[in-house]
């Protein structure tokens, strides 16, 4: 397909987008209105069933919890796939390229700004983890904000530093403790014949970090799933110039 | 006055969308497609889904530009390493 008919496709899908665009938009519910019965009764119940004030979170982690479990191990598995296409193939690995400087550390400056940012994101990322239950965030985004703060010493350090934060070994194994503790949360109170993810925890004070029981330690799980299967992946992506090895051709 | 700052981001999400597309260098359409998740994250904000706005942060402006510029470099570090063993090879004159 040329340019010039590759554009005018292009064009005349964006004229008919933006018609349909118009139109839908002169036809739409005023700003705000909400006609969903299921979410105002999912809100007028949360807190004081599960003691959670972000209601999302209650529906992610409690009361569509089971739909959670299987997306965790999506991400679980998509990790498994990247290291599965990506690993070293110890028989085709071909001689150490001779290293490409990698080990020298960037400016000063940017080390400087590094420094407090990484301090930062750390925090931040804990923070947004421990207060799933009570504000926006949870479990799944400070996991990749956590994930972040090692990026960041790649970023000011070198692939040498990286690999020294996220060994191999240790942050494979936090990925599966991880991704079977949200599991293991979901089977226990089938031990005591409650249904599957009941919570079995005293739920605490509302507004508390300790609060909302099984809510709180299924977000921490999660948030310890994301960050490992992350900081592997970027393992795995960087494992090739850390290593300086790489497979030959044919 | 909020739906027409809620419609002018749309209509910016989709111009920013259209640059993501046209952009033809790789480096460059990944700095514009982290620009378009910010876009994505603040018009899920506006539309009261603060939640959904810091995923769409985490994932659309962090995780997913990330991970494109880390395969980029990962072809590039082969490319190099690549052409350095055979330079290296021509050189020394010999073929083990």
């Amino acid at each position: 397909m040329t340019e010039r008919a590759r554009n005018s496709l292009f064009f005349i899908a964006g004229a008919v987008l933006l018609f349909l665009y118009a139109y839908s938009a002169l036809n739409m519910p005023p700003w705000g209105s909400y006609r969903g019965p299921y979410g105002d009764a999912i809100a007028r119940v949360a807190v004081y069933e599960r003691h959670a004030t972000d209601i999302v979170n209650a529906i992610n982690y409690d009361y569509r919890g089971f739909d959670t479990l299987g997306e965790e191990f999506i991400l679980f598995t998509a990790v498994l796939g990247v290291s599965m296409l990506l690993r070293k193939e110890e028989g085709a690995l071909k001689r150490p390229a001779g290293r490409l400087e990698d080990d020298r550390g960037l400016s000063a400056a940017v080390r400087a700004v590094n420094l407090p940012a990484l301090l930062v994101t750390t925090v931040f990322g804990l923070y947004i983890g421990v207060h799933g239950q009570l504000t926006p965030g949870g479990g799944f985004q400070a996991g990749v904000i956590l994930a972040t703060g090692a990026v960041l010493v790649y970023v000011c350090e070198n692939t040498g530093a990286f690999c020294r934060i996220t060994s191999h070994a240790i942050v494979e194994v936090t990925e599966a403790f991880g991704a079977g503790g949200y599991a293991i949360i979901g089977i226990a109170p089938l031990l005591a014949g409650l249904p599957f993810l009941c919570n079995f925890i005293p739920l605490g004070t509302t507004g508390d970090v300790f609060s909302s029981g099984t809510i709180a330690l299924i977000s921490a799980c999660v948030g310890v799933e994301v960050t490992a299967s992350f900081l592997l992946v970027v393992y795995i992506y960087l494992q090739e110039i850390i290593t300086g090895a790489f497979p030959e051709e044919e | 006055m909020m739906i027409w700052f809620g419609a002018g981001l749309l209509v910016l999400i989709a111009a920013t969308g259209t640059a993501v597309v046209r952009t033809r260098d790789v480096t460059n359409q990944v700095l514009a497609l982290g620009f378009y998740g910010l876009l994505l994250a603040l018009m899920f904000f506006i539309f009261q889904a603060p939640d959904v706005a810091l995923s769409q942060i985490t994932v659309g402006a962090v995780a997913l530009p990330l991970m494109v510029m880390l395969a980029i470099a990962r072809m590039r570090f082969r490319d190099r390493a690549r052409s350095a063993a055979q330079a290296s090879r021509s050189t020394e004159g010999r073929n083990d």
